[in-house]
């Protein structure tokens, strides 16, 4: 009998919602419980930030450009590596629950399996997984969850913010108490929500496995992505008018702009609403017309989605527990990608390597039979690393397609094993003409982003940030003089390791 | 309106991918996605109604059967579209140097809502390479078809 692993994922959670990254809105003590029992990561980092490429990374253990998922809308091949497949080859029981998002969800031709077990009837299998029940952020669509309230509770459809208007596009319909796109009090009852049936239906699963099955099972939740629609019964949890305002919210809109100017141009063409690069933003939706209220309603609703997922892995573990499995479990709690939530005046995301989208939530629980050490490690890792670690988890070497290399336990493990470190994210985009090419790389206390041309860009772009003065990567140090040497040799070594692409080049099938 | 537009080469005379293209009652045999797809005339004017594989039914107008120009044209005119253009145009490109007959397939979607023209553009794709791997092996159901309407027409 090996250690099981318990993979969580939300979708599109910042590092400062939770109370062990210093958060202060929302209430996450059994995350925090683990990160104080394990390892805190403060400086993970997503090779893509939106879902699927992101997505496919800690599937495959590879980059987007290796595995080919370049933007939302290109499937992964069903044929992709797997770390599910090695893990279930390898004699372990496995089973994905909740968001999976390798396939595009808009499929009216029905050619994605993901879009059609829920309607054969099926729960398995696909990708290394011999279970699958799918959810994603609401009750529409062709997953489990929506045919489970479609079956049950079909007055419940109706309740949640529709996440995208009649034209398919991102709604940028306002809701709640400040008129925040993609806000709504939502009447479903708690026990209806997704993030419950995501818990409910892990546990079911877990609850059918043998006292001696060796497991894995990704329990992925929708929430905290938009729509910020949590059951209008757990509004009490957070009143958004006692929300601060996020440090990275410049309150004056001068200072915003000032901000944005001295980004590339697509920055401050997005917030004027006169270029939307990406699907993922309502693009009816001007950011220049956030305001104050609503950055503190949006971060309300976000906490309390927090809070109920929160409270949702403590049922989780409570059964892992009940079953006796408590010392033999690594638990691994992550994201996606970020989520603006405010930063620069933005909402949502979108072709923009900065912290409010690249700085994620990690927090590794190894099984207590591990013997590991609690630590906190501040070098940089990405979720290219998760693949790995479930190997090293197992007893199983790393296959040689994955591109990472197991999460360190320590600065101490990471300084002595995975020698300079530096974390890779990229960017690529093409939509009606407008597209978007953008390569990063994380090492020491930098952030550098070097552009490729495209739509608004000639190519001679960057942004270089210094993570330790600037936090809040208000400076961009690209063009300034005094950095130009430390320019230079972090531009150098992004374009040295790239990673290999994959040839020929997948298609966009959809917008996401 | 938004664009979209996928292309394949094959290697075949561009007359018989048309005998495939230019039937419209064949689609469903060759567009991964679609189960079936009825041809009916309404006014004198012709058209198509297909189902997918989620059981969508979409309606939809030809426009342009154009055996001369090897173009095909035809609208959805389902109410989640304002707008509808899809075109097929089988073209020749055998060279003067080149002893195999080759043709390129170029399906062009454009549509409003725009994202409409990303959806279904995606599924054209799909369709081309099917198309595109039935005349590679020689045999398939839409030849199939297509060879049996042509059978037909001979005895008929």
């Amino acid at each position: 009998m090996g250690r099981k692993i318990l993979f969580v994922t939300t979708d599109q959670q910042r590092f400062d919602t939770l109370g062990c990254n210093g958060g202060t809105v929302a209430r996450t003590p059994v995350v925090d419980a683990l990160a104080a029992e394990g390892i805190r990561y403060e400086r993970a980092v997503p090779q893509s930030v939106v879902c699927m490429p992101s997505r496919s990374t800690m599937l495959t253990g590879q980059h987007p450009s290796t595995h080919g998922v370049w933007m939302n809308g290109v499937p992964l091949p069903v044929d992709a590596p797997s770390v599910a497949a090695e893990l279930h080859d390898a004699g372990y029981r496995t089973a994905l629950v909740g968001k999976p998002h390798f396939e595009p969800f808009l499929d009216p031709f029905g050619k994605f399996r993901e879009n059609r077990v829920a309607r054969e009837g099926l729960t398995g299998t696909h990708r290394g997984f011999e279970h699958l029940e799918f959810a994603t952020h609401g009750a529409q669509g062709l997953l489990h969850y929506a045919a489970w309230i479609a079956a049950e509770h079909p007055e419940a459809i109706g309740m949640f913010y529709p996440v995208l208007d009649p034209t398919l596009e991102v709604n940028a319909m306002g809701g709640g108490d400040t008129g925040a796109p993609q806000a709504r009090h939502n009447e479903i009852p708690r026990e209806w929500y997704h993030t419950d049936w995501v818990a409910d239906r892990t546990i079911a699963w877990l609850d059918s496995l043998g006292a001696d099955d060796d497991w894995f099972c990704w329990m992925s939740f929708p929430d905290p992505h938009h729509p910020w629609d949590p059951p209008k019964s757990e509004l009490g949890r957070v009143d958004w008018r006692d929300v601060p305002l996020p440090d990275g919210y410049p309150e004056s809109a001068s200072e915003r702009e000032a901000i944005l100017d001295a980004k590339p141009r697509h920055w401050r063409m997005w917030y004027d609403g006169t270029l939307v690069s990406n699907y993922e933003a309502p693009k009816h939706w001007v950011p220049a017309t956030l305001t104050a209220d609503q950055v503190r309603e949006v971060n309300a609703l976000n906490a309390i989605e927090c809070e109920l997922i929160d409270e949702a892995l403590g049922r989780v573990l409570a059964t892992i527990d009940a079953r006796g499995w408590g010392d033999d479990v690594d638990v691994v709690f992550t994201t996606d990608h970020g989520e603006f939530q405010g930063d620069f005046g933005l909402l949502f995301k979108g072709p923009y390597h900065v912290d409010a989208l690249m700085r994620l939530p990690l927090i590794w629980r190894p099984a207590r039979s591990a013997g590991v050490a609690p630590a906190v490690v501040s070098r940089p890792v990405g979720l290219v690393d998760l693949a790995p670690t479930f190997c090293a988890a197992a007893g199983l070497p790393a296959p040689a397609y994955m591109q990472g290399a197991a999460l360190p336990v320590s600065d101490t493990d990471a300084d002595a094993r995975r020698g300079e470190q530096r974390v890779l994210t990229e960017w690529d985009s093409e939509l009606f003409g407008v597209d978007v090419h953008l390569r990063t790389l994380t090492r020491d206390r930098w952030v550098v982003t070097a552009y490729r041309p495209g739509y608004v860009h000639d190519g001679s772009e960057g942004e270089l940030y210094d993570l330790v003065d600037d936090p809040l990567l208000r400076r961009n140090l690209w063009n300034d003089p005094a950095h130009a040497a430390v320019r230079a040799d972090l531009v150098a070594d992004l374009w040295d390791h790239q990673p290999p692409t994959r040839h020929p080049r997948l298609d966009v099938l959809a917008p996401v | 309106m938004a664009s979209v537009r996928h292309h394949v080469q094959i290697a075949a005379p561009a007359a018989d991918v048309w005998r495939v293209v230019g039937r419209p009652e064949l689609l469903h045999l060759w567009f991964p996605g679609i189960t079936s797809c009825t041809v009916a005339e309404q006014d004198g004017a012709l058209t198509r109604t297909i189902v997918t594989g989620n059981g969508v039914a979409m309606p939809e107008q030809i426009v342009t059967n154009d055996a001369l120009l090897r173009r095909f044209q035809y609208r959805i005119t389902a109410p989640l579209f304002r707008n509808h253009l899809a075109t097929i145009d089988v073209l020749d490109i055998t060279g003067d140097d080149e002893q195999a007959d080759t043709s390129v397939v170029v399906y062009s979607t454009d549509a409003e809502p725009a994202v409409m023209a990303l959806v279904i553009g995606g599924g054209t794709l799909g369709a081309l390479r099917e198309l595109q791997r039935q005349f590679t092996a020689g045999s398939g159901p839409a030849l199939d078809a297509a060879q049996a309407v042509q059978e037909a027409a001979a005895h008929g």
